[in-house]
């Protein structure tokens, strides 16, 4: 049974609708990643699971109940804030201990949750600290600290590591991690980078303009994308996105797709909803992993070989990017790194078409089969 | 050559730079004259026999320093009939002073926390009110001051005084705190809302604790407007919650015979020196807590 439940959630502020019906639910020890570009509403959702914002319409369960009209002290939650909202007046010890002493925990019980906690998080050296002393990681890590020292049921994370550098963001994303595995807690955890949410989530949740876009596993969002949206923002490099006219041939539809330089490409269309789009234009969406060099032995099974002008070659240690053009569009394709591939040269490369996804160049909705 | 010329040259630049510099200072220092004058005029004449003022002239140091002046000021002038001297007068200042100042100061921080973190329908159009009230001319509302005093009981009282004060300064205070949390982060009453604290926990332990800067601009801005304020003492006050400038008014205005300009000068000393004490006092404070908020970011 789903630990945390949103359903048919509703948020305005005043005439601007923030959030539009949102489903979403999430299992005991689950981690699901609310992502999303710059103000679709992410933080907003986190409020109002915290209880920090009232809902227009819809509902909010923890572990059965509902808690719409529970205070955020009630809903047995942790939160990490994006600007990590240490109390400026406090040194360490006493932000980490705040909750406690609010409910009353008498001195020394606190004193030995904080001390616990920050043994884990190698803080025990900052506890007389006040947050203006602390770098941006250590703030980081007494916010984590603040809110693993409540032991709660639930965590909320607001893009806890968007303040970091490249470095530690990794290394802290790996900390967190691990700290949900050793701990089982049920986390939501927002982000707008989607390589942090690929690598957390065991659930993601796409969010634009307060509407949800798709819910599912990693897997299935970065795979079976429901829309254009979703497969332009999920993915790095982001998936290819050719514009391609289908026309009649055979039995199946096929797509052609304009290159630079020279005629137009023919790749077959595997999928049965395209039949309705005869004469007109598609997206083909193809991820930069299904475009490769040749190999030596043969274009394997599901692959269509097109002669590509190699504009740009861009090695990347364990891949070598190289970009081409097709239907007017950048095309990124991933090559081994010791394939040999130049610029300015013309070579074939195979196209999985059989993990290519189709889309509606009008609805931006996926075509299926 | 060309190295004598550049010499010169240099030699020129650092001239014409002392040049600006001296004039600079130069001018600085006839303003600061002009500003001081009249407190030098002040101080020098308080410390001289009435008949060194009257025949000499205003500018010269005293021949004979005396202090008996301030003392008669202090505690033996005659102020109005009675011969009492400031002193009880500066204790009716001092009992309404400090109460409106921390009463006026401590309202204002609530409404300031209020419009801010705990926003509601119609907060904006109440805090124009509430700086409409900064616009209004003291003359406007003493009439209908007077009748709410009156109907409260509290004409002619100190505590009304206090009432008047807090009144009128709570818009200056409200909008003082006001701008002051607008920046404060509101994801930390948030987190303390998660962390269990309620409405008035969060303003105490989080809120106040940050607002060193603003109470000391709000608490000297208050001080001098009530310490000064001449008006509603005159028009509110009995003999029992007379202020001090009403007091130092009637020293002036009531001495019969030979007008003591000596001990008139003493007089608006004493009146006027709490003020200086708040500002030198707590105005470092105010610049060291602009520069910890400073250094912090
Ligand atoms: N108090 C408010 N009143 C009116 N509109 C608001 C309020 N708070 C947020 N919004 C609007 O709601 C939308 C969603 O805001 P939210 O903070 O949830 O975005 P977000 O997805 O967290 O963005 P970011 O990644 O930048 O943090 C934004 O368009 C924002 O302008
Ligand atoms: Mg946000």
């Amino acid at each position: 049974m789903a630990f945390l439940e949103i359903a048919r959630l509703h948020k305005d502020y005043g005439p601007v609708e923030v959030l539009r019906d949102i489903d979403l639910s999430i299992e005991e020890g689950g981690f699901l990643v609310l992502v999303g570009p710059s103000g679709c509403g992410k933080s907003t959702l986190l409020y109002t699971i915290a209880g920090l914002e009232s809902v227009t319409r819809g509902e909010v369960r923890i572990d059965g109940r509902t808690v719409n009209d529970l205070p955020p002290s009630k809903r047995d939650i942790a939160m990490v804030f994006q600007s990590y909202a240490l109390y400026p007046s406090m040194n360490v010890a006493e932000n980490m201990g705040f909750g406690m002493e609010m409910r009353g925990v008498p001195k020394a019980e606190r004193r030995r949750a904080v001390a616990e906690v920050a043994k884990t998080l190698q803080i025990e050296h900052l506890l007389e600290r006040r947050p203006a002393q602390l770098s941006g990681g250590q703030r980081q890590r007494v916010a984590m600290g603040r809110a693993l020292v409540r032991n709660p049921r639930l965590f909320l994370f607001d893009e806890p590591l968007s303040n970091l550098d490249a470095k530690l963001r990794i290394e802290m994303r790996t900390e967190i991690k691990r700290l949900h595995q050793s701990l089982g807690t049920t986390i939501v955890y927002v982000t707008h980078d989607q390589i942090e949410a690929m690598t957390l989530a065991t659930r993601i949740a796409v969010l634009k303009d307060g509407v949800l876009q798709q819910f599912g596993t990693p897997a299935e969002i970065y795979a079976d994308p429901a829309n254009l949206f979703v497969a332009d923002f999920m993915g790095s490099p982001p998936m290819n996105l050719i514009p391609a006219a289908v026309r009649a041939d055979g039995p199946s539809p096929s797509l052609l797709v304009e290159r630079a330089g020279s005629e137009p490409a023919a790749l077959p269309a595997g999928v049965k909803g395209l039949d309705a789009y005869v004469g007109r234009e598609t997206i083909l969406g193809i991820r930069p992993e299904a475009i490769t060099e040749v190999p030596a032995d043969g274009a394997a099974n599901g692959s269509t070989v097109v002669d590509c002008r190699i504009e740009v070659v861009e090695p990347a240690g364990a891949d070598t990017y190289v970009i081409t053009h097709l239907g007017g569009r950048e095309v990124v394709a991933r090559t081994s790194p010791d394939c040999g591939v130049r610029a300015g040269e013309t070579r074939p490369l195979a196209f999985r078409m059989d993990k290519a996804v189709f889309f509606d160049p009008a609805t931006h909705d996926r075509i299926r089969g | 050559m060309s190295a004598a010329a550049q010499d010169t040259a240099v030699h020129t630049a650092v001239r014409t730079g002392r040049l600006a510099r001296a004039a600079i200072y130069a001018g600085l220092l006839v303003f600061a004259v002009y500003y001081l004058l009249p407190l030098y005029v002040m101080v020098v004449n308080s410390v001289k026999p009435l008949d060194e003022i009257r025949s000499g002239d205003m500018l010269a140091l005293p021949r004979a320093f005396t202090i008996a002046p301030w003392l008669s000021a202090w505690s033996t002038a005659q102020i109005g009939v009675e011969p009492t001297g400031l002193v009880p007068y500066f204790w009716n200042t001092i009992r309404m002073v400090v109460p409106a100042v921390v009463i006026s100061t401590l309202m204002g921080a609530l409404n300031g926390y209020v419009l801010t973190k705990w926003r509601f329908r119609g907060d904006t159009v109440l805090f124009g009110c509430l700086l409409f009230a900064c616009f209004i001319p003291f003359q406007i509302v003493l009439i209908p001051m007077a009748s709410v005093l009156g109907f409260l009981n509290l004409a002619g009282t100190t505590a009304g005084l206090v009432l008047v004060h807090v009144v009128y300064g709570l818009g200056f205070t409200t909008l003082f705190f006001r701008n002051y949390y607008d920046a404060f982060p509101t994801e930390l009453v948030k987190a303390a809302q998660i962390d269990g604290a309620g409405f008035f926990r969060i303003f105490w332990r989080i809120l106040l604790p940050s607002s060193g800067p603003i109470i000391v601009v709000t608490v000297i801005w208050q001080f001098t407007n009530v310490w000064n304020d001449f008006l509603f003492g005159v028009s509110f006050s009995d003999y029992d919650s007379m202020p001090m400038t009403v007091a130092l008014n009637n020293l002036v205005s009531s001495s019969t015979g030979v007008k003591e300009y000596n001990v008139h000068f003493a007089g608006a000393i004493l009146a006027a020196l709490p003020t200086l004490v708040v500002y030198v006092v707590s105005g470092r404070y105010f610049v060291r807590g602009l520069m910890a908020g400073a250094v912090k970011g």
